[in-house]
């Protein structure tokens, strides 16, 4: 494990903890908006429980796409972008890597402290471990499609708001399939929302590497 | 014989859409008013929806340019990532803000059309969401265009969003309609039972042709404009270094 892809990947992890963003912040999003919720909703257990799985799923989306934008900003204006682009290794490579780093440093924590979230939003027990495998089959193709965002709007200086637009319209199928999935009221069997969430999240891993890396190389004329 | 190929130097474009324009724009003002002259007189009304359903006539075809623009604006990015040729960059910006209007228009007819016959604005029907994603779409191409400043890099942005976008629409699509008919088994939201008479039909490809040739009118006059802008800003920066020998280069081709 020594190759400039392991040292690529040891590099993100470390700049995520020097930083001290990654999961803190976006997991302190996740709990604001869960806390939010029921005061525009209302505390009503039984509606509260029948939208937590959307609220569950909105909240996840949006703060995993709050620290997107940052994917590859950073490098490009430290120019570590340019050296990644001029490097042998694959820039499509490095752009999976980069991807699947930082959806371990901040989008595993959102997953993992959802089922507190569905308790608070009146989830039944029984039903967190839908909503857990549905953002785990779910959230990689969210963070693919963020890296196709990130990338093209990484030489932007306010690039936060732009990133979520041109990513909203890509997570839709996501979302329908998540929420499905999560929901256990709903008719549709479970297996089959979690093949679809695996199939897209598939597809996605493995395509956006590729538009992520054109798009940073446009970026760079 | 003209070579074809030839129409890609922006000169040789900006003669040929100066001499088309008047005529495309006659072409899309007579089949408009002919359109709508027949929607109005010819066309009889529905005989459940009265003369509402005389919307359609604007409806209809706003929705087929809203999928046409997109699909133009596809061949336009393969232009650009393709061949880097700065008429296709020029084409993509001039026709994103045009598909965001049909799309636009698409919309805002259905949702007029909507409220007198299903009772409501706005409706999550399988379509009219497709429609919507569609519009979002559309919104952050334009938005991209406006971000990045420098031309090239933007068209070359704005391309692989619109490709990435044309992978996601028939999964948008697919989706959406899942979605929707799990959640409303008996949707009664259609519009034609019975196939669409004759004397309905040809005004409605009437104001299909008027609405293909605005859309082409507007999208030559807009990557026109373009050129010219490209144009003026390099004689601006000519103009503005000292050094540069203050010629007319007004016949020159950009790039």
């Amino acid at each position: 494990m020594n190759g400039p892809l392991a040292a690529l990947a040891r590099r993100e992890f470390a700049v995520a903890r020097a930083s001290g963003a990654g999961g803190a912040v976006g997991v302190s999003f996740y709990f604001a908006l869960v806390v939010l919720a029921p005061f525009a909703i209302g505390p009503d257990r039984a509606v509260l429980a029948r939208v937590a799985p959307a609220l569950l799923w909105l909240g996840a989306l949006l703060s995993t796409l709050l620290g997107l934008d940052r994917l590859f900003q950073a490098d490009a204006e430290d120019g570590a972008l340019d050296q990644m682009t001029l490097a042998k290794t694959p820039l499509e490579a490095i752009a999976l890597v980069k991807g699947a780093v930082h959806w371990l440093v901040a989008v595993l924590p959102l997953v993992v402290v959802s089922p507190a979230f569905g308790l608070m939003l009146g989830l039944e027990p029984a039903n967190l471990p839908r909503a857990v495998v549905a953002l785990l089959a779910g959230t990689p193709a969210i963070t693919a499609f963020g890296a196709i965002g990130a990338a093209l709007t990484a030489s932007l200086r306010r690039a936060g708001p732009l990133t979520a637009v041109l990513v909203a319209p890509m997570a839709v199928p996501t979302l329908i399939f998540g929420v499905e999935a999560a929901n256990a009221a709903s008719v549709a069997p479970f297996p089959a929302m979690i093949a679809a969430l695996a199939g897209i999240s598939l597809a996605a891993v493995a395509l956006a590497p590729f538009a992520a890396a054109a798009a940073l190389r446009a970026a760079r004329g | 014989m003209p070579n074809v190929a030839s129409l890609a130097n922006p000169a040789v474009f900006s003669r040929l859409a100066a001499r088309a324009l008047p005529w495309l724009t006659a072409l899309a003002v007579g089949t408009l008013a002919l359109g709508a002259w027949a929607a109005f007189f010819v066309a009889p009304p529905d005989y459940q929806q009265g003369d509402t359903a005389r919307i359609m006539y604007v409806h209809v075809p706003a929705a087929w340019m809203a999928s046409f623009v997109y699909a133009t604006m596809c061949l336009a990015a393969l232009g650009t990532l393709i061949w880097r040729h700065p008429l296709a960059d020029a084409a993509q910006k001039a026709a994103a803000p045009l598909g965001a209007g049909f799309t636009f228009v698409c919309l805002a007819t259905g949702s007029i059309w909507g409220r007198p016959m299903w009772g409501a604005w706005w409706v999550w029907d399988a379509r009219l969401t497709s429609v919507l994603v569609l519009f979002l779409i559309y919104l952050g191409i334009v938005l991209l265009w406006q971000a990045i400043e420098d031309f090239s890099r933007a068209a070359r942005a704005a391309a692989i969003l619109t490709l990435v976008g044309a992978v996601n629409i028939p999964i948008v699509k697919f989706s959406v309609d899942w979605w929707n008919t799990l959640h409303q088994p008996s949707s009664v939201f259609r519009l034609g039972g019975p196939t669409v008479d004759g004397r309905m039909l040809w005004p409605l490809i009437a104001m299909g042709f008027g609405f293909l040739f605005l859309f082409l009118a507007l999208h030559v006059a807009a990557v026109r404009n373009e050129i010219l802008r490209r144009r003026l800003r390099r004689l601006t920066l000519r103009a503005a270094d000292d050094s540069a020998p203050a010629r007319p280069m007004v016949l020159e081709p950009a790039q």
